[in-house]
């Protein structure tokens, strides 16, 4: 046997492997979408599925009361202008979050419901990841739940956007981690005993259960950050509503979880 | 007054047990925790629980600081005729609070 007819074979075998490499790559990035609802276990599914069971609804029964609520001194409550949320509000929650055009920058659900309890209700801001807060987004995330995820990234948020997505793949805090290299490249594994999520934003705010309470993405995204031993962000940085905004595009066509239940 | 969610059929069938689903909305702090300060958060849970229906006792329960927040309460209530359903839970700070549904047998 020839040198150049081992090469051959050689060859063949690598362009082969190589091809297997390729399809399996290929296979792993287009790994499809996949809410945190699939990867929790049967009691947490169970849990979040029977509406008596989830204990998101007590902070969506408290939302629906403060919804009709009219505060003395103030101009009117949110059912004055927008009437009966379950047909004004539907479908709302799953263009979140989106751009604002008169501050000029993305806004989230929970930060558009204090802008319109301080502008146009003339009312004080409710305090951040408090329950009424909890509350309110969580009633009118309600009512788009079963709805597809449609975070529009076109116009003037593109940038925001880019820097959101800019920021889920850098690198921070002592470990060194990005937020992609979990949750991107090692979705489906295990950190421990727990499956890593792809961490889709659909079903906040949500319970969790090892909060023992109702929370918000900035929460949890702060939760994260805390993990990989990084500084977290501020509640009202900017850069948490981009990162939010990369997210929500991320989950787009993802059904809507709102309250969800998580381990 | 804590905030409660309860789940009973609007209407059962006579003799046919169905489910009582129970939410309430509590802290259950174990008395285990200390806060910031080193100092020990003190125990606060719902500590009894009682379901009569039209007046008879059908369930009464005893609860304990390992029951996580929130707690939720699911059992089988069997109705003969139509009544109230009356659950009463009492804290650690003796408050106690009522809960009543109407049931209807069909």
């Amino acid at each position: 046997m020839s040198q150049s007819g081992d090469y051959g074979i050689d060859g063949r075998c690598q362009a082969a492997l190589f091809a297997l490499l390729m399809l399996l790559a290929s296979a792993c990035l287009a790994q499809e979408k996949r809410s945190g609802y699939q990867d929790a276990s049967p009691e947490t599914r169970a849990m979040q599925d029977d509406d008596a069971a989830n204990p998101g609804f007590l902070w969506v029964q408290q939302g629906e009361a403060l919804w009709s609520q009219r505060a003395t001194g103030t101009l009117g409550s949110c059912a004055d202008c927008h009437g009966s949320a379950p047909i004004t509000m539907r479908g709302v929650a799953a263009r979140y979050p989106m751009f604002d055009q008169k501050l000029g920058r993305p806004i989230t659900l929970a930060q558009r419901i204090q802008q319109c309890r301080v502008e146009r209700q003339g009312d004080t801001p409710l305090r951040p990841e408090g329950d009424a807060l909890l509350g309110l987004t969580a009633y009118v995330g309600l009512q788009s739940r079963g709805m597809p995820m449609a975070v529009a990234i076109e116009g003037p948020a593109r940038a925001f956007f880019e820097s959101g997505k800019a920021l889920f793949a850098t690198r921070q805090g002592q470990l060194n981690l990005s937020c992609s290299q979990c949750h991107d490249g090692l979705a489906g594994q295990r950190l421990a005993g727990s499956v890593i999520p792809q961490g889709q934003p659909n079903g906040y705010p949500e319970y969790r259960l090892e909060w023992q309470g109702m929370g918000s993405l900035d929460r949890r995204i702060r939760n994260c950050l805390v993990g990989v031993r990084a500084e977290p962000l501020a509640p009202d940085a900017p850069e948490l509503a981009n990162l939010e905004l990369y997210l929500g595009w991320r989950a787009n066509g993802l059904a809507v979880e709102t309250p969800a239940v998580r381990p | 007054m804590v905030r409660v969610l309860i789940g009973v059929p609007k209407q059962v069938k006579r003799d046919e047990p169905f489910e009582v689903k129970l939410l309430i909305s509590h802290p259950m702090e174990s008395g285990q925790r200390r806060d910031a300060m080193g100092q020990a958060i003190p125990r606060d849970i719902i500590n009894s629980f009682v379901c009569t229906y039209n007046g008879e006792e059908v369930l009464r329960a005893e609860l304990f600081p390992a029951i996580a927040a929130n707690p939720f309460l699911s059992f089988a209530v069997v109705a003969q005729e139509s009544g109230t359903l009356e659950m009463r839970f009492t804290d650690d700070h003796g408050v106690v609070q009522t809960e009543t549904v109407r049931v209807t047998v069909g």
